[in-house]
């Protein structure tokens, strides 16, 4: 771990004026994914801001029938708000779905939103990655790419978004709200994150001088029929192979709505409006789930050691709008797939 | 007297581990410590080109930076490098010896420095130039024909080759066992306390702290005397310190540098780069008679080895201490490889040649359409086959039987995808284990006072196994006091020598020396009390003096005793001291094995693949049961490693790097909570009068042996689906 500076911002605006005024500089919340970044010498900051004393704990209730939840509400706190277990059980049990109890009482909304692949070889300095040092070539593409993306991937990396959180929040239509040097801003969460393309080091579209305030909820909450599922080498305390989150909702057998996002495929979470398109209206049937499945796959790629993740993903994705439809959602605490 | 041995007695060091009293390696407190942090190679082969410390040294805080060309001097003879447990083979590591690089994550430099975090930052600083050797190779498989005959343990019996190829049912396959760490919770320290004039107390996470006495002071040119090794406590080693590791060598050559107390602590990334459990190839043959008899046993191990040591268990002749068969063939082979030596890690050798030789039994037993147990009994051994002797005892039969019967075996419906529950496939699978039941010379001392306290000591670790509470149950049943009387030490290198604690060896041999020492203790006492005017015991024969209940009494006859403590008063003895090294008698006549019969219950997602161990039975026959406690805990554990080996385990490789691409604990997986469901524990009654007088055999290697193959076993039955490269991860059930 390399020395760096430390300043501990005391609100919003003093740590836009902090960033300004430190090129080099990381916000820091809680430090889970940071220091171990750190300590492995694949984030260098100069300095350290602290922001987790910022007063952005809250989660209130939107004008809308919304829920707007602050930047460092701690993860767990979020999954067992009694607003969001009964509103938003799907986000609550992505929450779950992650991580241990230690390290979700300690992750922060925006940290979480904000936390980098798990790539083997973005986490070694002694490997060339073009996420860690651009240009210097995507050892993953030819490497052990068991657990790397098939969807959106690009020729300069092909690694995944490992967050569990965020697969919700982009099948519930979150909003990520933004303050800068500039003012604020809102943005959808499915645009925050990006596709690798020729930048790969570049995960998201927060301003470097910019920081994450809020998460923003819409009042449709799909409490009733939803399930996150979550696969992965085992039963708990892994990163996914391939996670979905579901919502639905039901007009009888009929689908009214319908959102299903991936996690573990792409360098995002991962929404077709195509396939939710195709399964409004269509009765609630394993058919119709598999078509969504296809549309939601269309143009996935294997590399070399991770091809049963396209079938696994079809699978898992007609198992959670099973689970969803039939209001029987994945258990976080059963050591049990349903 | 038994009050303690054979009682599941709580640890009696559980209060202070819980507590934090408990001090480990790198948690000793010394004047002036200063910290070493480790650099290490990031290429597998090749020579140190050029290697800058100017900027390191350059930071406020660092002491000195040590390399191979700037260090105190090390011994330059193998023989000095030799430790206990050293390959025969080969020239053990040396730590910043000189230039050459053997192995990724080699330690090159050691920065020391006032603090920690300074140690670590500095050392970003330190630049190094490779001259890189490209022709360097870590990969078994594509290296397997390179594979050299090591000396065999096991002679051939028969012509196996032939009768293979004659057999009217066959099976034979490869199974691949991966790279396996042992990721021991405590991380390894070493704290080198600078005591003058050149002498050391060293407080090392070691399972030996007389092989490391012996180690430092041969690799520094020092006098016994000058060198004091502890190790108190240890959080779980599995092998992975039963060799000096090189962090122990760093932090001594530091402190004599610097002649200042050192403390050098390796981080969860750097362990990857000690010892592992060697992958390894195994090709397994089996040949049936029409009747189920085995007639034919192949077994070829290729393995892993360093370039620098040939490091070799036995994975292969187990089927001779299981099964009977006329015709057997057994080789090993090493592959050097661009890796680290290994090393031993729970039940060396077993753990992988077991789990392939009993996953070929459960395929032949398909193949001839037996039941797994039926071909199992069918050519069940009382004799070991390579040796032609007796056991000392072999309750395996009744472990299947048991097993079996609290299994429910009997409800097995023997068809491939015949059994589920909902969405998911269920699969029952067994396999047996064995294990070797050693024992080795160690020494123990007990000073008894007159206030009827015993201290026990040893040089022995416990490693997390027990032995401090062993020795205590054995110590306060021979002394006939409470345990709470009793106060053990181990592991300090200047007491009653101990070899390493590994092997399984440890119960029995440090229980025996107890014993031992107890044994005069007792003889003192009987003699002096038989001299105390009108004594209760006078005419009684020393031999028909037993200790109980702080008395010195004649065995069956309580009313004529006397108390210890009016016996040493009488004698004016303040304290009686008695120190004994046990040997045991050699006894070519008997083999000697634990066994187990081991039955696990899988469900897996027909869909998705995913696979759940939701039942374990495992029957264990290995002796007396010292301590049914932690004896249960010993078991326990080795099933859930059983269960890690079989599903989660591997030390993931990029061979175009030669570097481990998974050195952590999120990454490198072992089973966690929720992958944990029912573990059964059925100790079998195994008494053995001729193993020892205690008729203890050792349990800490037996409860992981077998279990792998009862999960892999249970798979197939589950899904058809025989999956025999190890980890059972769920991409191999998709395809
Ligand atoms: C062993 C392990 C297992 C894990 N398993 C899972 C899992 O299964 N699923 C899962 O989803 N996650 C998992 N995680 C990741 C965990 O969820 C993240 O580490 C955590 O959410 C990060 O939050 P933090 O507050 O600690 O972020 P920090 O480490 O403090 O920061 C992470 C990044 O976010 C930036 N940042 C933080 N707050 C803001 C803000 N308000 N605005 C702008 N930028 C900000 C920081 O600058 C930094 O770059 C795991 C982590 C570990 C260590
Ligand atoms: S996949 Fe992306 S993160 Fe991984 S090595 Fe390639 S460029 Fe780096």
């Amino acid at each position: 771990m390399i020395n760096f500076q430390y300043s501990r911002a005391t609100d919003v605006a003093d740590a836009i004026l902090l960033l300004a005024a430190h090129p080099g500089a990381k916000l820091i919340a809680g430090g889970t994914n940071l220091i171990d970044l750190m300590k492995e010498n694949v984030e260098q900051p100069s300095r350290l801001i602290d922001i987790s004393r910022l007063p952005l704990r809250k989660i209130e209730e939107t004008a809308d029938g919304g829920l707007r939840i602050g930047a460092l509400v701690p993860n767990s706190d979020l999954a067992y708000h009694p607003l969001v277990e009964q509103r938003y059980p799907l986000l609550a049990s992505a929450i779950l779905a992650g991580a241990s109890a230690q390290l979700r009482n300690m992750a922060s909304v925006g940290g979480n939103l904000m936390q980098r692949t798990r790539c083997a070889y973005f986490y070694d300095t002694a490997t060339p990655c073009n996420k860690q040092t651009p240009g210097s070539g995507c050892s993953a593409i030819d490497g052990r790419n068991r657990n790397h993306a098939i969807l959106g991937t690009s020729a300069s990396c092909i690694a995944t978004n490992p967050s569990d959180m965020s697969v919700a929040l982009a099948a519930l239509g979150a909003l990520v709200h933004i303050a800068g040097p500039s003012g604020e801003r809102a943005m959808a969460l499915t645009d925050f994150h990006r596709l690798p393309g020729d930048t790969p080091h570049i995960d998201t579209d927060l301003g470097t001088g910019e920081i994450i305030t809020a998460i923003e909820l819409p009042p449709r909450g799909f409490a009733h029929n939803y399930s996150y599922l979550k696969i992965r080498d085992r039963l708990s305390y892994a990163f996914a192979l391939v996670s979905v989150a579901a919502a639905l909702e039901l007009e009888g057998d009929t689908i009214s709505e319908a959102r299903v996002a991936l996690g573990g495929v792409a360098h995002k979470p991962w929404r077709s409006l195509e396939a939710e398109t195709a399964l409004r209206g269509q009765a609630a049937t394993t058919d119709r789930f598999s078509r969504a499945a296809d549309l939601l796959l269309r143009g996935a790629t294997a590399s070399s050691h991770n091809r049963f993740k396209i079938e696994l993903a079809r699978r898992a994705i007609v198992r959670t709008l099973t689970q969803a439809a039939s209001a029987t959602p994945q258990s976080q605490a059963h050591k049990k797939i349903a | 007297m038994n009050a303690y041995v054979g009682t599941a007695t709580s640890r009696v060091d559980g209060r202070a581990k819980v507590t934090g009293a408990a001090k480990y390696a790198g948690e000793f407190a010394a004047d002036g410590l200063a910290h070493g942090f480790v650099v290490a190679a990031t290429i597998p082969r090749g020579r140190i080109a050029r290697l800058d410390t100017s900027e390191t040294l350059k930071v406020k805080g660092v002491l000195d930076v040590l390399t191979h060309a700037h260090r105190p001097p090390l011994a330059d003879k193998d023989e000095a490098w030799k430790d206990e447990v050293a390959p025969e083979e080969g020239s053990p590591f040396r730590p910043l010896y000189d230039d050459s690089i053997k192995f990724n994550g080699q330690p090159i430099a050691l920065v020391v420095a006032e603090d920690w975090e300074t140690a670590k930052f500095a050392a970003t600083l330190v630049r190094v130039d490779y001259q890189e050797e490209q022709s360097f190779a870590t990969d078994l498989e594509a290296e397997r024909s390179k594979g050299a005959e090591v000396k065999q343990l096991h002679k051939p019996r028969g012509d196996a080759a032939r009768a293979l190829a004659g057999a009217s049912v066959r099976h034979e396959a490869d199974y691949f066992v991966p790279t396996e760490h042992h990721n021991p919770m405590e991380l390894f320290a070493t704290t080198t306390v600078w005591d003058g004039n050149g002498r050391l107390t060293v407080y090392d996470k070691t399972q030996g702290v007389q092989n490391v006495h012996k180690f430092l002071c041969s690799v520094f040119g020092k006098k016994p005397d000058d060198i004091r090794v502890l190790s108190p406590y240890v959080g779980g080693a599995f092998g992975s310190g039963l060799r000096p590791q090189y962090q122990v060598v760093l932090a001594t050559l530091a402190a004599l540098a610097l002649e200042r107390s050192v403390r050098v602590g390796l981080t969860r990334q750097q362990m990857y780069g000690l010892g592992h459990r060697p992958a390894t190839i195994e090709r397994v043959g089996l040949g049936a008679k029409p009747d189920g008899t085995l007639d034919a046993v192949t077994h070829e191990a290729t393995a892993v080895t360093s370039r620098y040591e040939d490091f070799s268990r036995n994975d292969t002749g187990w089927a001779e201490q299981l099964y009977k068969s006329p015709n057997s063939r057994f080789s090993h082979k090493l592959v050097r490889l661009d890796v680290s030596t290994p090393c031993d890690m729970r039940a060396p050798g077993a753990a992988s040649g077991v789990c392939a030789l009993e996953c070929a039994m459960d395929e032949l037993a398909v193949a001839l359409k037996l039941d797994p147990i039926e071909l199992r009994l069918k050519s069940y051994s009382d004799r070991d086959q390579s040796e032609d002797l007796p056991y000392t005892s072999k309750q395996l039969r009744e472990c299947y039987a048991r097993g079996a019967e609290a299994f429910g075996w009997s409800r097995r419906n023997p068809a491939p995808r015949s059994m589920r529950d909902g969405k998911e496939l269920v699969g029952w699978g067994m396999a047996t284990g064995v294990w070797e039941a050693l024992q080795m010379p160690v020494a123990a001392r007990i000073v008894l006072t007159a206030n009827g306290h015993a201290e026990v000591s040893c040089a022995a670790s416990d490693i997390g196994t027990g032995t401090y509470t062993i020795v205590a149950q054995v110590a306060a049943d021979a002394l006939g006091l409470p345990i709470e009387n009793i106060s053990v030490r181990l592991a300090d290198s200047t007491l009653p020598q101990a070899p390493v604690e590994g092997g399984s060896w440890m119960a029995a041999s440090s229980a025996h020396a107890v014993l031992g020492a107890a044994e005069d203790i007792r003889q003192d006492l009987a003699r002096l009390a038989s001299t105390m005017p009108a004594s209760p015991l006078g005419g009684v024969d020393a031999a028909d003096v037993i200790l109980v209940d702080g008395t010195i009494s004649k065995n069956g006859d309580k009313g004529r005793a006397v108390s210890i403590a009016d016996a040493m008063r009488y004698g004016k003895l303040e304290r009686l001291e008695k120190q004994k090294l046990n040997q045991f008698a050699e006894d070519k006549s008997h083999a000697r094995n634990t066994h187990s019969a081991v039955f696990a219950e899988v469900k897996v997602d027909e869909q998705l693949g995913v696979i759940r161990v939701t039942r374990v039975v495992s029957a264990v026959a290995a002796g007396r049961i010292l301590n049914t406690k932690t004896g249960r805990s010993q078991i326990m554990g080795g099933v859930v490693w059983g269960i890690g080996m079989a599903l989660h385990e591997e030390t993931v490789m990029d061979h175009r790097f030669g570097r481990i691409m998974n050195p952590n604990i999120a990454e490198y997986h072992i089973p966690v909570n929720a992958d944990i469901h029912d573990i059964d524990v059925i100790f079998v009654e195994e008494r053995d009068d001729r193993i020892n007088r205690l008729g203890v055999k050792g349990l800490g290697e037996i409860g992981i042996v077998g279990v792998p193959a009862a999960i892999a076993n249970a798979v197939y039955h589950a899904t058809g689906k025989r999956i025999r490269r190890f980890p059972i991860t769920l991409d191999k059930l998709l395809d």
